[in-house]
């Protein structure tokens, strides 16, 4: 079986084959568990089928969170984007209305898929959704860009981490925006060297993002930054797409990712000891939230 | 890329908000149930640390409750599962404990009643990711992590245990994948946590009983 230790890996396979780093991840998958690769992607069209209904519910029946600090803002962009001229372009806010949609659901206890992780789950869905409907592509072709994401995502998680204890929320929301970026210039047409581009232009924007959850809860500002992913990851795709190419090669900047998480400080890293969750108003939340519900 | 699959990273479905005060929550309450052999009549639960501090916003109250009714980590049922709980008759309580430092920050200590009166304190803790670790059965220090079928044994710390127990799941062509012996002292009672690549068949486990120096027998199913 051929193995992949990096992104570069991937890409030459992919070329040398002419097919999609989706295509090639999927068969190493099939092949890696022993079974056919139907099955590997009926396996994924199972998980697009509960993205994409994450989505439909936390747009339709918004749900405050279990601690009570998010819920409805995804509808209210949603709903914003359908009826306003937006500034940064109707495609981009309906994307994130859908992820901060998703991050609702999840912290409103309802079933998500974990992409990489739960405090990261909506930027994967929202952004593919976004851009299946505008390239008008079927569920075929997106499961195939859920491949991508995975492949890369797999190579993330062995050089640095998609965890926020271990690496922050560099390792989370970036690693998502980071993963969905390639997928969706391949999706679009664009080359395995294109997304692999588009994914370290991501990586290389949000190096040294702390997770920092307010009250321990993923709930603030872990939504909001699942909005920027989303923003960010298209801005980067885009980038990539129109021939834009990152100096620093795709792999360097993983192997950076990893190395930034671990010097973060302790505090920085879900412990909710610094950044945003010990500002006066992150303190007053936890405390209240602590003293009404325990 | 040896180590993850394409579905650790895009999955698992789970019900949020988080996989290690959630999704861990319910399958220490499924461990908790196994290990108990049935819905429990009453169990008091004493949160620690994080689990403590947090378990209201993460719902991991509701996912504890969930896994002792035995749902999975993607019910969507685990919302209701107070209101699910009662109408199940099970009766329980949260306490949060004083912080001890033997203790993982996402600690969980069930304390059973089973409806045959029997009584029965398990303590696991959720150690990152969904992965999960019961650390303590009655007083005897152990380790399950619930991802195999596992045999649980309490016996006589005398010699020749082990190799009864392996020579009985040989005979019924059942592969032993992990296996580690515990004991608080020498020649006391100790414990044996085998996790096996197949079921375990209650004739097996009757025959396991039967061995002189055991005690108790339990049989976790993976969760």
């Amino acid at each position: 079986m051929v193995n992949f230790n990096s992104i570069e890996d991937l890409i030459i396979e992919s070329e040398r084959r002419l097919i999609s780093i989706g295509q090639l991840v999927k068969e190493w998958e099939a092949e890696k568990k022993e079974i056919s690769i139907t099955e590997v992607e009926e396996k994924m069209r199972t998980n697009w089928g509960i993205m994409k209904e994450s989505i439909i519910l936390g747009i339709n029946n918004p749900q405050k969170s279990m601690g009570g600090l998010i819920g409805g803002e995804g509808r209210r962009l949603h709903d914003y984007c359908l009826t306003q001229k937006t500034l940064s372009g109707n495609l981009v806010n309906l994307a994130v209305a859908r992820a901060l949609a998703v991050l609702e659901v999840n912290a409103s206890m309802g079933k998500i898929v974990a992409a990489p992780t739960a405090g990261s789950s909506g930027i994967i869905p929202g952004v593919l959704l976004t851009m299946q409907e505008h390239l008008g592509v079927d569920d075929d072709r997106v499961i195939d860009a859920l491949f991508t994401s995975s492949g890369f995502g797999i190579i993330i998680a062995q050089k640095a981490s998609v965890s926020g204890a271990a690496g922050g929320c560099q390792a989370e929301c970036g690693s998502a925006a980071g993963m969905i970026a390639a997928s969706v210039v391949e999706l679009s047409g664009g080359s395995p060297r294109q997304a692999g581009h588009a994914c370290a232009m991501v990586l290389k924007n949000i190096l040294g993002l702390i997770c920092d959850p307010v009250a321990g809860l993923v709930e603030v500002p872990c939504a909001k930054r699942n909005a920027l992913g989303a923003s960010l990851s298209l801005t980067c795709a885009d980038m990539a797409l129109a021939g834009i190419k990152s100096v620093i090669p795709i792999d360097e900047v993983i192997v950076t990712m990893g190395e930034v998480g671990r010097c973060l400080p302790e505090s920085l890293r879900e412990t909710s000891k610094g950044g945003l969750a010990v500002t006066p108003t992150g303190k007053k939340i936890a405390k209240k939230i602590f003293t009404e519900k325990k | 890329m040896g180590e993850y699959g394409c579905f650790d990273i895009i999955g698992p479905i789970m019900v949020g908000p988080s996989s290690s005060h959630t999704a861990g929550a319910v399958r220490l309450g499924r461990m908790a149930r196994e290990i108990a052999g049935e819905l429990p009549k009453e169990v008091k639960l004493m949160l620690y640390g994080s689990f403590a501090e947090t378990y209201k916003g993460h719902g991991t109250d509701l996912a504890l409750i969930s896994g002792l009714l035995g749902f999975d980590t993607f019910d969507e049922r685990i919302r209701s599962s107070f209101t699910l709980a009662k109408e199940q008759g099970l009766r329980f309580s949260f306490i949060t404990g004083e912080k001890e430092e033997r203790f993982h920050p996402n600690t969980v200590k069930f304390m059973i009643t089973t409806h045959a009166g029997e009584n029965l304190t398990v303590i696991g803790s959720s150690i990152g990711g969904g992965s999960v670790e019961i650390t303590e059965i009655n007083g005897h220090p152990l380790r399950i992590k619930g991802d195999f079928p596992t045999l649980i044994t309490f016996h006589n710390d005398i010699p020749g245990v082990i190799s009864k127990v392996s020579e009985c799941l040989a005979r019924y062509d059942i592969n032993i994948a992990f296996m580690e012996v515990f004991r608080k002292e020498k020649r006391k009672t100790a414990t044996m946590v085998v996790e096996t690549d197949e079921y375990i068949p209650n004739e097996a486990m009757q025959e396991i009983l039967k061995i002189e120096p055991i005690s108790h027998v339990r049989f976790v199913q993976p969760v």
